[in-house]
């Protein structure tokens, strides 16, 4: 039993805002009362729901791959040395899994979800899930490029299609769907892309990208899964790519979408030398139609990773960058590329990137639609989200940062123009509130009474970025995880997965079809429940 | 001057990063005795592997077979360490400065990443001489490495600037990935020298096997190697320079890059 008392509640969810309150916490949950147990003197505070990341990378194939390629970023940063109470490892860009939950909960952050699972990799993401310690975890599976999906689409077998997709979605134990790039993964391995919205996938005759995204849309809405298809749209990265951005809003009228790291995709120009910000264009759109929310996916300057599903986009990187490259073929199902990166200040290209994170945050107008990420790793590491809230929060900030931009660049972006700032009830609402409904976990980022007992606790300081970055106290399912900078507890987290009905007659029809294409045998394709540490399977 | 004398070869890796002038020069006898080194994963003292006389100085003798400690002069920027006996693996990694002499053999990765100074080995020095650690996208970035003695696999691997000489022979991928800086290999090499070498320069003494992707460019008399000899031959290296001598074949590569790089092999005049 826990009370914390004397501190500023920032809770959006319940319309609470700064009034002071205290919080008791009994078995896990927020509950109205308690008679004693400790107290937590937070006068002087504030509160917050714990953080909810809905777009990160966190484990899984292609991360390790991303992990074994940059052992000179491993170098850079300081080691994590085991301690009585957590254990060793290193940080940086990719930080190792046991890390990875020490970081996220020592920022406040008490859920995340792995945006991008293969189903053939799905048992060893759920095992660096296990070992991902204090956060609770959900994942979203790869299904715009599945073979078996594309191929039903093809001939136009819907039904079949959704309990395909449905057996599949309980097979990789996720609780989303994920597509990215819509049938550019299934063309690269051709070596092509889709880049047009109504053109056939190579190898196809019928599926264009379109077709993939509106029915993946409907499969999930059908499915009643809590969360909406969660998509990376076609033609990421590319200059005057909004158009593709807006196209894809178009097809998804009616449907509930999650659009993914937007800031890769509002881009205007005709290619580098010309490309500048559309944010405008995509954040007007975007606050008109209600069904879709989103995630920035901001940049931040420095070294970083990028790690995505979209083969083609990171061929075209390397080729940018003359760096390391690395490419995975998942079989039938997706592909994966991986370019170390180093977003940089004077370059015209990464201000407009860094530019466009923070405007599309700054111009979607309802907080509850647009949510702080970085798409972990790739715009940034996500241990840097303070220094995005200070962005947000402190005009004057964002107009120094602005001078270290080349003059050049301050022409093709909008951010000198806007002045709107957070306050600390909308940055409760991108960094919890907003992605746990998103997410459609209602027990999460929220204290009212009933709700996870996930509480982050920070100094009511001036200094944004380093009080965001150190909370005073963190609570996770009612225990103390983290006080005086300290980890106290390496508490487990729970893994969350959804089970759709599908008519379990399915399996015949896959099952010759994966004894056919796949490499590894029907049986073990599926993970088993047990892999996950603490399974909470959510109705739907 | 500080003087410190290894009490007994340690039986695993010693980690001694603190033998470093930066670190010992404004410590008193009694702090320089408690600085920290890794055995293995455990730490310990430095006085449990090392006798030692004087108080800090920018001047260290360190005596004994150190060819199991690792990391001698890791970063330094000043000063003086002298090293009578062998040394361990990353002697004068990331150094930026000051002078490292090693009166015996030196191990792999020596000068690895280093910006500036200078380390003379009197005797053999392993592989990756000024290379790029895994994973870095350059290495060496400056400073002269001298190695009187053979040298390993892979010495100037993803170099950028600076100078490593070696008079004795080396063995394969001599500059691997180079992007710039010189590489004088006194005493030849074996194969596969230059290998996707995008700048830089290689001068070899002695006749060696180029990858075909090495193509013949001219015979020559490069102006800069005069003052590259001159330069070396007050560092106690000697390179032919006087036109008279002979000339310089030169070889660009590697086209499998594709690379502006170049090999120099020396021709003697026939008389």
């Amino acid at each position: 039993m826990l009370r914390i008392t004397g501190g500023k509640v920032y809770d959006p969810a319940n319309n609470i805002n700064g009034q002071i309150k205290d919080i008791c916490i009994s078995d896990g949950r927020i509950v109205s009362e308690v008679e004693g147990g400790r107290t937590i003197d937070a006068t002087g505070m504030i509160v917050f729901p714990g953080g909810v990341d809905v777009h990160t990378h966190v484990a899984g194939a292609a991360l390790n791959f991303a992990r074994a390629m940059i052992p000179e970023d491993h170098r850079r940063n300081a080691p994590y040395v085991r301690g009585e109470r957590h254990r060793g490892g290193i940080g940086g860009a990719t930080p190792t899994t046991y890390v990875t939950g020490y970081l996220y909960a020592g920022m406040g952050w008490t859920t995340v979800n792995e945006a991008a699972v293969p189903i053939l990799s799905a048992r060893h993401t759920h095992e660096e899930l296990r070992d991902t310690p204090i956060v609770d975890k959900s994942c979203c599976v790869l299904l715009a490029n599945n073979e078996i999906l594309l191929d039903l689409l093809e001939a136009g077998e819907t039904e079949r299609a959704r309990h395909v997709a449905a057996w599949q979605i309980w097979a990789a134990k996720a609780y989303g769907v994920k597509a990215v790039n819509p049938g550019g993964v299934a063309a690269w391995k051709w070596g092509k892309d889709a880049k047009g919205l109504y053109e056939p996938v190579p190898g196809y005759n019928k599926v264009t990208p379109a077709k993939i995204i509106a029915a993946l849309a409907s499969i999930v809405d059908d499915l009643g899964l809590p969360h909406p298809l969660h998509l990376h749209c076609n033609n990421l990265g590319a200059p005057g790519n909004y158009n593709t951005t807006l196209e894809t809003m178009k097809v998804l009228e009616g449907k509930r979408a999650h659009l993914a790291h937007l800031q890769y995709h509002a881009y205007g120009g005709d290619d580098w030398f010309t490309m500048r910000s559309k944010s405008a264009e995509v954040a007007d759109y975007f606050n008109a139609h209600p069904n879709l929310t989103t995630d920035a996916g901001a940049v931040l300057f420095g070294n970083t990773v990028t790690i995505t599903a979209d083969g083609p986009w990171q061929h075209l990187l390397y080729k940018l960058t003359g760096r390391k490259w690395g490419n995975l073929d998942v079989e039938n199902e997706t592909g994966c590329g991986i370019v170390p990166y180093v977003y940089k200040e004077k370059n015209l290209v990464n201000a407009v990137q860094w530019a466009v994170g923070l405007e599309l945050l700054l111009l979607i107008n309802d907080p509850w639609r647009v949510f702080l990420t970085t798409d972990h790793p790739n715009g940034a590491a996500f241990w840097r989200y303070p220094e995005i809230i200070q962005l947000l929060m402190d005009v004057n900030f964002r107009r120094e940062q602005l001078k270290k931009l080349a003059p050049k660049a301050l022409k093709r972006i909008l951010l000198p123009e806007l002045d709107r700032q957070y306050t600390l009830s909308e940055i409760a609402v991108i960094t919890s509130a907003g992605p746990a409904r998103a997410l459609g976990l209602a027990h999460k980022g929220h204290l009212g009474i009933g709700a996870d007992a996930d509480v982050a606790i920070f100094n009511d300081s001036k200094d944004i970025a380093r009080m965001f970055a150190y909370p005073r106290y963190v609570i996770k399912g009612g225990e103390v995880v983290i006080e005086e900078g300290e980890i106290r507890k390496a508490v487990e987290g729970r893994g969350y997965v959804v089970r759709p009905v599908y008519d379990e007659k399915i399996e015949d029809y896959i099952r010759p079809l994966f004894q056919q294409y796949y490499t590894m045998s029907f049986d073990n394709y599926p993970v088993e429940l047990e892999r996950l540490e603490n399974p909470d399977i959510r109705s739907c | 001057m500080t003087t410190l004398t290894l009490k007994e070869s340690p039986t695993v890796p010693l980690e001694a990063e603190t033998l470093a002038p930066d670190v010992i020069a404004p410590l008193r006898h009694d702090a320089i005795a408690a600085l920290p080194v890794f055995l293995g994963k455990r730490q310990r003292r430095l006085d449990d592997f090392f006798t030692i006389e004087g108080d800090g100085s920018d001047e260290l003798e360190v005596r004994g077979d150190l060819g199991r400690v690792k990391w001698i002069g890791r970063g330094m920027t000043r000063g003086k360490i002298t090293i009578v006996g062998n040394a361990g693996m990353h002697l004068g990694a990331y150094m930026k400065g000051g002078t490292i002499e090693v009166r015996g053999n030196a191990s792999d990765w020596v000068g690895a990443e280093m910006t500036g100074g200078l380390i003379h080995v009197h005797g053999d020095a392993g592989g990756q001489i000024g290379a790029a650690y895994r994973g870095s996208l350059s290495g060496m970035n400056g400073g002269i490495i001298l190695v009187e003695g053979s040298a390993g696999i892979e010495i100037g691997m993803r170099m950028r600037r600076g100078i490593i000489a070696v008079k004795g022979p080396v063995r394969d991928f001599a500059g691997l990935q180079m992007k710039g800086g010189t590489l004088f290999l006194l005493g030849g090499a074996e194969l596969r020298t230059g290998a996707w070498m995008i700048r830089g320069t290689i001068v070899c003494l002695k006749p060696i096997a180029l990858l075909p992707t090495f193509s013949y460019a001219c015979t020559y008399d490069p102006v800069f190697l005069r003052l590259y000899g001159r330069r070396l031959e007050e560092l106690g290296f000697s390179i032919p320079y006087q036109p008279d001598a002979g000339g310089y074949r030169r070889y660009s590569g590697d086209a499998a890059v594709p690379g502006k790089g170049e090999i120099l092999v020396w021709k003697p005049q026939v008389a």
